[in-house]
């Protein structure tokens, strides 16, 4: 019997650290393990006892790639506990600041993580001897995203800015300008970057997926939405754990998110696009026909593309939010609070980002729950290595694992997320 | 022309920040890159092994026994050996777990205790090996880390302030926010480097950059007169690591 291991140990260009191990036995995949070994760090352990304010300083240190997305869940659902809805001025500044994030997030994912795949360089830093003005001008659209978090937020990594009802201080009009010039450039940019993304040599691979993303009637969904799925859920955020569980798995000891009945299912960039482009803006939109994207991508190595048209969008959005924003007065809403659970969920770059709290009338915090996308994306990503595996069989293991580690960083794991509550085995080769 | 000196970037447990905090110094990167040889930064794709590196960047704190190997064998691999970060330096956030039974922590997040393998604490590496120098902040500013790697290159001692925020707020021009509007701040005792950033937005600052030279919390606390718990929690959050921050005296 011909067995082969195909290993990619650790593995590279992926948020946190991970190891991806396939087996088969005469062409056939027996085993497919994306490991983690990042170590655990407890965070809804210790978030009891703190005070529900806390939440948007502390949970944002879960992850320094997406700090908004934690940032923005946690006090969905500190107000959603309290009964306060934040008005849509402070709303839209939520959506500008997140679109900061969106655009730097993935401006790193394309051009440093994952599109050196595709052109054969291990790492962007090889891939700029050859292309040093894409790298460069990926680099500057990426700086665009910090100075927007940085002016919004107050910085790019756990920005200060946040806090439950809103904001601490809300920017005047002129710091936002020369943003927006910084911006302006960036928009060009970002349409070729699309063209550049859709360009790429790309495996030919199809998959089903079943996609799961927030949506909103009249723009595509960052801050807040209801839930869609293309099997036709549509929820609200306390509606969650009816629908999706977790469950151990007995070759891997982390927890993988399924929907009820068994299936697995993915978020992220190639769901929110199935779900929502025709809330595009125009330009995304154009842009997106242009690089031969239907309405679904059922590619995940395309996955680059959509990227590539949510940061022409993120742009596109935050320009259109500085030039129609006026300072939210007060920055932030009183929320006073009272005992009970609440429940947020936002777009994080790499997906759908669920947080739930039950705190008591002070305010401390009771318990804590909180399902990031890499989670909910495992039992999907591992899914599709089966089917990568099987489709390309007949590669030698070094092109089959390069295959493989491109399929994986197609879903933007960010381990450092996963990890807060992944069930962890060691194991260090 | 010499040859360049090798860099290395390792990870423990971290949210990413601060390496990140290098991929985000985007004009200096790539003229970085040329003038250092990177040789092991998994992020960044770069995975080369060497028997020793010139400079090693070391991000995360240590929470397991294979960890704990781990930094001695990369420090005995280092020529220098900074630490960066809150995680790095003092424990960071998950340093919490000093102040609670880890076997209570793991029962609130694993259903399956048994296969997870962490220790008691969240140290940081200086408990463990020498640090040649550490480089604070949760996350650290980018020009201080630029600032820090440049000095390693030419070997001096990197110009770092250790005093307080409140020496960077007063030059940044900011009301006091504890005079004016009686804000919890622990800007008195906080290290600088981060610019003020938290009075600039009409807060108080929340000592992400941990303490200060030679701080004195107890005369903040009686200024402050801050009930528990919220007086513990403003003191034990990102430095709950380091004595300090982590069991601020009452008073």
């Amino acid at each position: 019997m011909a067995e082969r291991k195909i290993s990619a140990d650790p593995l590279a260009r992926v948020e946190g650290e991970g190891a991806l191990h396939v087996r088969l036995s005469d062409g056939e995949v027996q085993d497919v393990r994306l490991r983690i070994f990042e170590p655990p760090r407890f965070f809804e352990a210790f978030l009891r006892g703190r005070s529900f304010t806390e939440v948007p300083d502390i949970t944002a240190r879960i992850c320094g790639i997406c700090p908004v997305a934690y940032q923005l869940s946690s006090v969905a659902a500190m107000e959603d506990l309290c009964g306060v809805a934040a008005p849509e001025p402070i709303r839209a500044l939520r959506r500008l600041l997140y679109c900061g994030e969106w655009i730097e997030s993935h401006a790193l994912h394309v051009f440093f993580l994952h599109g050196p795949d595709f052109l054969g360089y291990p790492n962007a830093f090889a891939m700029a001897r050859d292309h040093r003005a894409t790298v460069e001008r990926a680099l500057q659209l990426k700086k665009a995203g910090n100075a927007l978090m940085r002016v919004v937020g107050g910085r790019e990594i756990h920005p200060v800015n946040v806090r439950v009802g809103g904001f601490y201080r809300a920017p005047a009009r002129a710091e936002l300008a020369p943003v927006a010039d910084e911006l302006r450039v960036a928009l060009e940019f970002a349409v070729e970057a699309v063209a550049w993304a859709a360009a790429l040599p790309c495996p030919d691979h199809e998959e089903e997926f079943e996609f799961v993303a927030l949506r909103e009637r009249d723009r595509y969904a960052i801050e807040g939405g209801r839930l869609a799925s293309s099997g036709g859920l549509d929820l609200a955020p306390a509606e969650f754990p009816e629908h999706f569980e977790e469950h151990q798995v007995p070759h891997s000891t982390a927890l993988h998110s399924r929907l009820r009945d068994g299936r697995a299912y993915l978020t992220g960039p190639l769901a929110r696009y199935a779900l929502s482009s025709d809330r595009l803006s125009p330009a995304a939109r154009e842009a997106a026909a242009a690089a031969g994207l239907g309405p679904v991508c059922r590619n995940p190595y395309r996955s680059i593309v959509v990227r590539a048209v949510e940061i022409l969008y993120a742009v596109d959005e935050a320009l259109r939010l500085i030039a129609t924003y006026e300072p939210p007065h007060p920055p932030a809403v009183t929320v006073t609070p009272r005992a009970g659970t609440g429940h947020g969920w936002t777009e994080a770059p790499r997906g759908m980002l669920w947080h739930r709290y039950a705190i008591d009338g002070d305010g401390t915090i009771l318990d804590a729950r909180i399902v990031p996308p890499t989670s909910q994306n495992q039992a999907r990503i591992e899914q599709s290595l089966t089917s990568v595996v099987t489709a390309h069989a007949s590669l030698d293991d070094d092109q089959l694992q390069l295959r493989c580690e491109q399929a994986v960083r197609a879903y933007d794991p960010c381990i450092s997320c996963a990890t807060h509550f992944l069930e962890t085995e060691i194991e260090r080769c | 022309m010499s040859a360049r000196k090798t860099l290395a970037v390792w990870k423990f447990a971290s949210c990413d920040g601060c390496q990140l905090t290098l991929l985000d110094c985007e004009d200096e990167l790539l003229p970085l890159a040329a003038e250092l040889d990177i040789a092991y930064f998994l992020e960044a794709g770069l995975a080369r092994v060497e028997d020793t590196y010139d400079l090693s960047i070391v991000e995360g704190s240590i929470t397991t026994p294979e960890d704990a190997t781990r930094i001695r064998e990369i420090r005995a691999r280092s020529a220098r050996l900074i630490t960066i970060g809150a995680c790095a330096v003092a424990g960071g956030i998950q340093a919490l777990r000093n102040f609670a039974d880890v076997d209570d922590f793991m029962s609130v997040v694993y259903a399956s205790p048994e296969y997870v393998s962490t220790l008691a604490t969240s140290t940081p590496a200086s408990a463990h090996v020498q640090v040649d120098f550490e480089l604070q902040g949760c996350p650290p500013d980018k020009r201080q880390l630029l600032e820090v790697i440049s000095a390693f290159l030419n070997d001096r001692r990197p110009a770092i302030a250790a005093h307080s925020v409140c020496v960077e707020c007063k030059r940044a021009g900011n009301v006091c926010v504890i005079v004016a509007h009686g804000t919890p701040c622990l800007g008195p005792v906080t290290h600088a480097g981060c610019g003020a950033l938290c009075p600039g937005y009409h807060r108080g600052c929340y000592g992400c950059f941990g303490p200060a030279e030679a701080p004195n919390p107890r005369s903040l606390v009686r200024h402050l007169e801050l009930p528990e718990p919220e007086r513990e929690r403003l003191f034990r959050t990102f430095y709950a690591g380091s004595p300090a921050f982590g069991s601020p005296p009452d008073g």
